[in-house]
């Protein structure tokens, strides 16, 4: 009961499921035991986002998953407040790794937000589908 | 190859519908068609060249030439860079008729958002998109479209990032609505005409912060066509000519990620294209047409375009710079996307159907700009905030 009331106020939107191809299906896997993979390509030593078999940096196909702790800071955010589900932070957040990363903030107050802010991943459960990566105030 | 001088802008035409709750997609993009013909003085069976893209509806370009009956096309382009496709396709008609490819390039636009809820019909699944069931979907779908991601704060994402870096304010971005709001009051068929205040628009309700909903653009059915001829052809008409002189486009996006930089457009690229074969600098410009989904997209651009210094715009557009007769650069004087027209929610059409009446000496005398020979119109297509197209045209007027 209570949740409902408080889930609004705290940003934690309903997020539907993500469409799983085969490319992405081993990040989708991971995500259900709770870990976040990125994708390191072995040719130039840098990480990507989003995963692609083939490095969108360099060229290489020599790209391999790497668990990562899925922490960095926010490099922008909106509000939306035009949402039936109540307010939610659309933002990307810059991986320690390097890449950004398009995501939600939850768990925090629409005013609670700043660019600059340390993060971390939590995975949030969807309908019918893998839990998605999302993020928090450390 | 330059295109510089090669094609004229001897057609233009908006459509005067707002909303068109009984007419077709196809009706309204022929309803174009014809009327950018007429404005020219050509008729269909002259076309031998067609343009379009997404919101072009059935199998796009082949079920309009078919719709419209235009039976002597060689050439085709559906080019696809959202909004700023149709002054992509101004560059890419200029190219084709340089290259002989065709003499009379008509390029479309159309649709009807208000009726079928506020989406392009691209992405109703009836539009120009691949055809269902033969395509996986956007590759970052499955780590993009599940965060709720929209026009409204894709664009904020990047007005919050511009704040953070140069200290933009949310009065500053207003002055940009202020400005379209004075030159859509002399338009009769402008969305809104009503002349706002800054306090009106940092007062208006917040919609994805900081973009309040005076920074947003209308959203409104209908649509535009232009007519781009061959040197030849111009000579024959007896319109005033409007000379293509520089074109530029660009794609930008995050690319892996390593790249996201949310506070520059395309524009810092398609811009210095367009004006390097124009020859000509933004300070010779004596009237843009800027893109204006949202009071954040003019600012950038302005930027990104060379008008003033990066991290500046907001200096640049207050104090009423941007309204014809008052300022330094008078800017979308038909009330722009902000106030006048966002057809199909890809206006990119309508800044060079205003660049031209500009060119011609055909703007409401209340916004006319004098002695004006020298334009650029400019686009962005897609999202600011995600991935994008950039299209720059620089026009002249010649006598």
């Amino acid at each position: 009961m209570s949740e409902t009331q408080e889930k609004p106020a705290l940003m934690t939107r309903p997020i539907p499921a993500p469409a799983v191809t085969v490319e992405s299906k081993p990040f989708w896997d991971a995500a259900a035991e709770g870990r976040f993979l990125i994708k390191r390509c072995n040719a130039c030593g840098k990480a990507h986002w989003y995963p692609r078999t083939i490095c969108p940096l360099c060229g290489s196909d020599d790209t391999v998953w790497q668990e990562s702790p899925g922490e960095g800071v926010i490099y922008t955010y909106s509000v939306m407040h035009r949402s039936p589900t109540g307010p939610y932070a659309l933002g990307y957040v810059t991986l320690d790794e390097g890449p950004a990363v398009m995501t939600n903030f939850v768990d925090v107050a629409p005013d609670g937000l700043k660019i600059g802010m340390r993060v971390k991943v939590k995975f949030q459960p969807t309908e019918n589908g893998p839990p998605v990566p999302v993020f928090t105030p450390v | 190859m330059s295109i510089k001088g090669k094609a004229y802008i001897m057609g233009a035409f908006e459509h005067p519908t707002r909303d068109a709750p009984d007419k077709t997609t196809a009706q309204l993009h022929a309803e174009c068609a014809k009327g950018a013909l007429e404005d020219a003085g050509l008729t269909k069976d002259d076309v031998d060249g067609y343009f379009c893209a997404g919101d072009a509806p059935g199998f796009g370009a082949l079920s309009m030439l078919d719709y419209m009956g235009l039976k002597n096309v060689r050439h085709l382009d559906s080019t696809e860079t959202g909004g700023s496709s149709y002054i992509v396709h101004v560059g890419h008609a200029a190219q084709a008729i340089a290259a002989g490819k065709c003499n009379v390039a008509l390029i479309t636009l159309a649709g009807r958002p208000r009726q079928t809820g506020n989406r392009p019909a691209s992405r109703a699944g009836g539009g120009g998109g691949a055809p269902q069931g033969l395509s996986d979907g956007p590759p970052e779908a499955g780590f993009e479209n599940i965060y709720g991601g929209t026009t409204h704060n894709t664009y904020g994402m990047c007005a919050m990032r511009h704040m953070y870096e140069y200290g933009t304010t949310s009065e500053q971005l207003a002055w940009i609505k202020v400005a379209a709001s004075h030159h859509a009051q002399w338009n009769e068929h402008a969305y809104l005409k009503n002349v706002v205040t800054v306090e009106e628009v940092v007062n208006s309700r917040m919609i994805s912060d900081p973009l309040h909903l005076l920074d947003c653009c209308v959203v409104t059915d209908g649509g535009g066509a232009l007519i781009v001829t061959s040197p030849e052809i111009a000579r024959s008409l007896k319109r005033p000519k409007v000379k293509v002189i520089g074109a530029g486009e660009a794609p930008k996006g995050p690319l892996g990620g390593q790249h996201l930089d949310l506070t520059h457009s395309g524009a810092v690229w398609s811009g210095p294209r367009a004006f390097e074969e124009a020859g000509v600098k933004p300070a010779d410009i004596k009237y843009a047409s800027i893109y204006d989904s949202f009071t954040i997209t003019v600012l950038m651009q302005l930027e990104d375009l060379g008008f003033c210094e990066k991290g500046q715009g907001g200096k640049f557009v207050a104090d009423g710079n941007l309204i014809s007769g008052v300022g330094k650069l008078p800017f979308n004087t038909d009330g722009g996307g902000l106030c006048n027209n966002h057809p199909t929610n890809r206006g990119g059409i309508t800044k060079v159907i205003e660049a031209v009446r500009q060119l011609r000496g055909e703007a409401h005398p209340k916004v006319q700009v004098q002695n004006c020979d020298l334009a650029i119109a400019h686009g962005t297509g897609g999202s600011l905030g995600v991935r994008h197209g950039s299209g720059t045209v620089i026009l002249e007027r010649e006598a």
